[in-house]
C-alpha cells in the first residue's frame, strides 16, 4: 500500500519520503528500540546512511543487531546472529529498557491523539465489542514509558489522527502538560511524529502535536485534512529536504529484499 | 526425569480439557507440531497462554481449541492481522473468545513470577495505559522502601508449557539456543512441560548462549523434527517468510480456513 502521493516527488513517494524522514532524525552511535514494520525500514535505512554506529535492540532480545538484509519480523534468525548479544525477553524488558539505557524508542501507531497517545489494541468505543480489533500492546506501552525519547512513524490521516484514542496503549502526553511526571514516566515522550505529509513536534507549553516540517509537495491544507482535530501550525513551520539518491537506493535495495537474502 | 516418548503420546498424557498451556516462542522455536496435535486430539476449553500468539494460535482458535487467551501481542509478525483471532473476538466464531490482555513486559514478568514460586512481580509498566482497566491481573503497588508507585503483575502458573528446543539428549536432558525468549520460564512456570525437539542426540556439546534445561525440570521430550515450522530453528533451518505471507489468504475466510484444517491438520500423522 502507499500512503497519500501528495509528498511524492517525480523520483519518490510519499512513503519513501516517510521511512527517509524517519531515518534521519536517528543519530549515530544511539540505541534504538525498533518496532517491526515501518520503524524497522527506517532504522536499517539509518544504519545503512548516516548512522553505522546505531544500535538496534528488537524486543527479541537482540542487541546490537546488523542484519544484512530487512527482517519480516522481530525475530527473524538474521537478528539474532548479527547481534552483539542475545537475552531473554524478560532480561531485554527488565534489565535494558525498564532503567532508561535507551536513548530512542521508534514506535508505530494504528490511531495517535493531540496528545501524542497511541493506540494499537482496538477501534471503536466499546472494549469488550470492538469494531476492530488489533495486535495489541507488544512492547510499546513500556518503550513509550522508559526509553528517553520517543518517535513515531505512522502514515497521516483523519482515521488515525484523532482527537482522542480509542484504547490509551501507550501513553504520550496523556491529557496535556504534567501528566508524564504526575504519572512518574521516566521518558521524555514522543519528540518526534513522522508521517507521509510532514513532521509532528509536541508545542513546548501545550504539549499539543502540532505540524513543524512539511515534506515537499504537500500543502498545510492537506496536512489539516488528513488531521482529526485542529492541527496547530509553528510559526516556523520548515521543509523536508527532498530525499537524495543514495537515500533511495538504499531503501529500495532494502525493501525489495524484505526477508529475505538478497 | 523426563519422559522421551512420541508428541502423540505426551499430547495425549499431558494435555487435557480447560488446561491453561502455553506454547512459547518468540518468533524462534515456535512448537508448532505441537498445536497441530492438540488440535488433531480434539481439545477444547483451554486458556492458551502467550506473548505473541502467531500463526499456529490463530490455527488453534480457528479449530475450536481455545476458550480464553492471554497475550500481549496477537499478529501475523510483518504481515498483518490474524484473522481466526478476530473473527473469535469480533463475531464469536467458532465460539466466544474471552481475552485477557497485557504488555510483553507484563507477561514476561508474570512467567518470571511463576517460575520464582511467588505470587506476583513489579515492574515499571503500564501507568497510564487503559490495559489496567481491563485486566484484573495487573494492580498497582507501592514500594515499601521508597512510597513508589509501581505495578504487580499476577503470577501466571501453567498447568503445561510447551515449548521447541534444537536438541535433547536420550535422558531428556533439553538445549537451545539462538533468540530464547521465554522459553526457560515457560518450562519453570509450569505444573507439566513438554519439550519437542529437532533431534535426540548422544551427547549435548557446547552451544554459545544455549540455554540448558536438566531432564528433571521436564516432563515429556518428544522428537519433531521440523516442528517449529513455518518459524525456524537456529542452526537447523530458516524462518519460512513465504508461508507467513501465505496464511494471510487462508486465514481471511473460514471456508478456506476450514478446508486448510482438514487437508493439512487433521490428516493421520500429519503435521502441517
Amino acid at each position: 500500500m502507499t500512503g497519500s502521493a501528495a509528498a511524492g516527488g517525480p523520483d519518490w513517494t510519499a512513503d519513501e519520503m516517510m521511512s527517509v524522514a524517519a531515518a534521519r532524525a536517528l543519530r549515530d552511535g544511539t540505541a534504538c528500540f525498533v518496532g517491526i514494520g515501518l520503524p524497522s525500514k527506517a532504522a536499517n535505512l539509518a544504519r545503512r546512511t548516516h548512522a553505522p554506529s546505531l544500535v538496534l535492540i528488537y524486543e527479541s532480545g537482540t542487541i546490537g543487531a546488523k542484519p544484512a538484509w530487512l527482517p519480516l519480523s522481530i525475530g527473524d534468525g538474521i537478528l539474532a546472529e548479527t547481534a552483539d548479544t542475545v537475552v531473554s525477553v524478560p532480561e531485554v524488558f527488565n534489565y535494558w529498557l525498564q532503567p532508561g539505557r535507551i536513548q530512542t524508542g521508534f514506535l508505530g501507531a494504528a490511531q495517535i491523539d493531540r496528545f501524542g497517545n497511541i493506540n494499537t489494541t482496538v477501534i471503536g468505543p466499546d472494549y469488550r465489542q470492538p469494531k476492530v480489533r488489533l495486535p495489541g500492546a507488544g512492547g510499546a506501552p513500556e518503550i513509550a514509558a522508559s526509553c528517553r525519547e520517543v518517535i513515531v512513524i505512522v502514515r497521516q490521516s483523519a482515521r488515525a489522527f484523532v482527537e482522542r484514542v480509542d484504547f490509551v496503549t501507550s501513553v504520550g502526553y496523556g491529557r496535556g502538560p504534567g501528566d508524564r511526571e504526575r504519572l512518574g514516566l521516566r521518558g521524555r515522550g514522543p519528540v518526534l511524529v513522522i508521517t507521509d505529509l510532514g513532521v509532528l513536534e509536541p508545542d513546548p507549553d501545550t504539549c499539543e502535536l502540532t505540524l513543524t516540517k512539511l515534506h515537499a509537495g504537500v500543502t498545510v491544507e492537506q496536512a489539516r485534512a488528513a488531521t482529526g482535530w485542529e492541527l496547530a501550525v509553528s510559526p516556523l513551520l520548515g521543509a523536508s529536504e527532498p530525499p537524495t539518491e543514495v537515500e533511495l537506493r538504499t531503501l529500495r535495495a532494502l525493501e525489495g529484499a524484505a526477508g529475505r537474502e538478497p | 526425569m523426563a519422559e522421551v516418548v512420541s508428541l502423540r503420546e505426551a499430547v495425549a498424557e499431558l494435555v487435557h480439557d480447560g488446561d491453561t498451556v502455553a506454547l512459547e516462542g518468540f518468533t524462534h522455536l515456535i512448537p508448532v507440531a505441537a498445536g497441530h496435535e492438540i488440535i488433531r486430539q480434539g481439545r477444547r476449553d483451554l486458556t492458551l497462554v502467550r506473548l505473541t500468539p502467531d500463526i499456529v494460535y490463530d490455527q488453534m482458535i480457528g479449530a475450536g481449541c481455545a476458550r480464553k487467551l492471554i497475550f500481549s501481542w496477537g499478529g501475523n509478525p510483518g504481515v498483518g492481522s490474524l484473522h481466526r483471532f478476530r473473527d473469535a473476538v469480533q463475531n464469536g466464531w467458532p465460539g466466544p473468545l474471552e481475552i485477557e490482555e497485557h504488555s510483553h513486559a507484563g507477561m514476561a514478568n508474570r512467567y518470571v513470577a511463576a517460575a520464582s514460586g511467588l505470587p506476583f512481580a513489579v515492574l515499571r509498566g503500564y501507568i497510564g495505559t487503559d490495559l489496567p482497566a481491563h485486566t484484573p491481573t495487573v494492580k498497582p503497588i507501592t514500594c515499601p522502601f521508597t512510597g513508589e508507585t509501581l505495578t504487580a503483575v499476577q503470577a501466571l502458573d501453567l498447568d503445561v508449557g510447551i515449548v521447541h528446543a534444537q536438541r535433547a539428549d536420550h535422558s531428556g536432558n533439553v538445549q537451545l539456543w539462538g533468540i530464547v525468549g521465554v522459553q526457560k520460564e515457560t518450562v519453570l512456570a509450569a505444573r507439566r512441560a513438554l519439550v519437542t525437539v529437532e533431534e535426540v542426540v548422544d551427547e549435548l556439546d557446547d552451544r554459545p548462549g544455549a540455554v540448558v534445561l536438566p531432564s528433571w525440570t521436564v516432563t515429556c521430550v518428544a522428537a519433531a523434527p521440523g516442528g517449529a515450522r513455518p518459524s525456524y530453528a537456529q542452526g537447523y533451518y530458516d524462518r519460512d517468510n513465504d508461508a507467513y505471507r501465505a496464511w494471510d489468504p487462508i486465514s481471511r475466510d473460514r471456508d478456506a480456513f476450514t478446508a486448510w484444517l482438514s487437508e493439512q491438520v487433521m490428516v493421520p500423522g500429519g503435521s502441517r
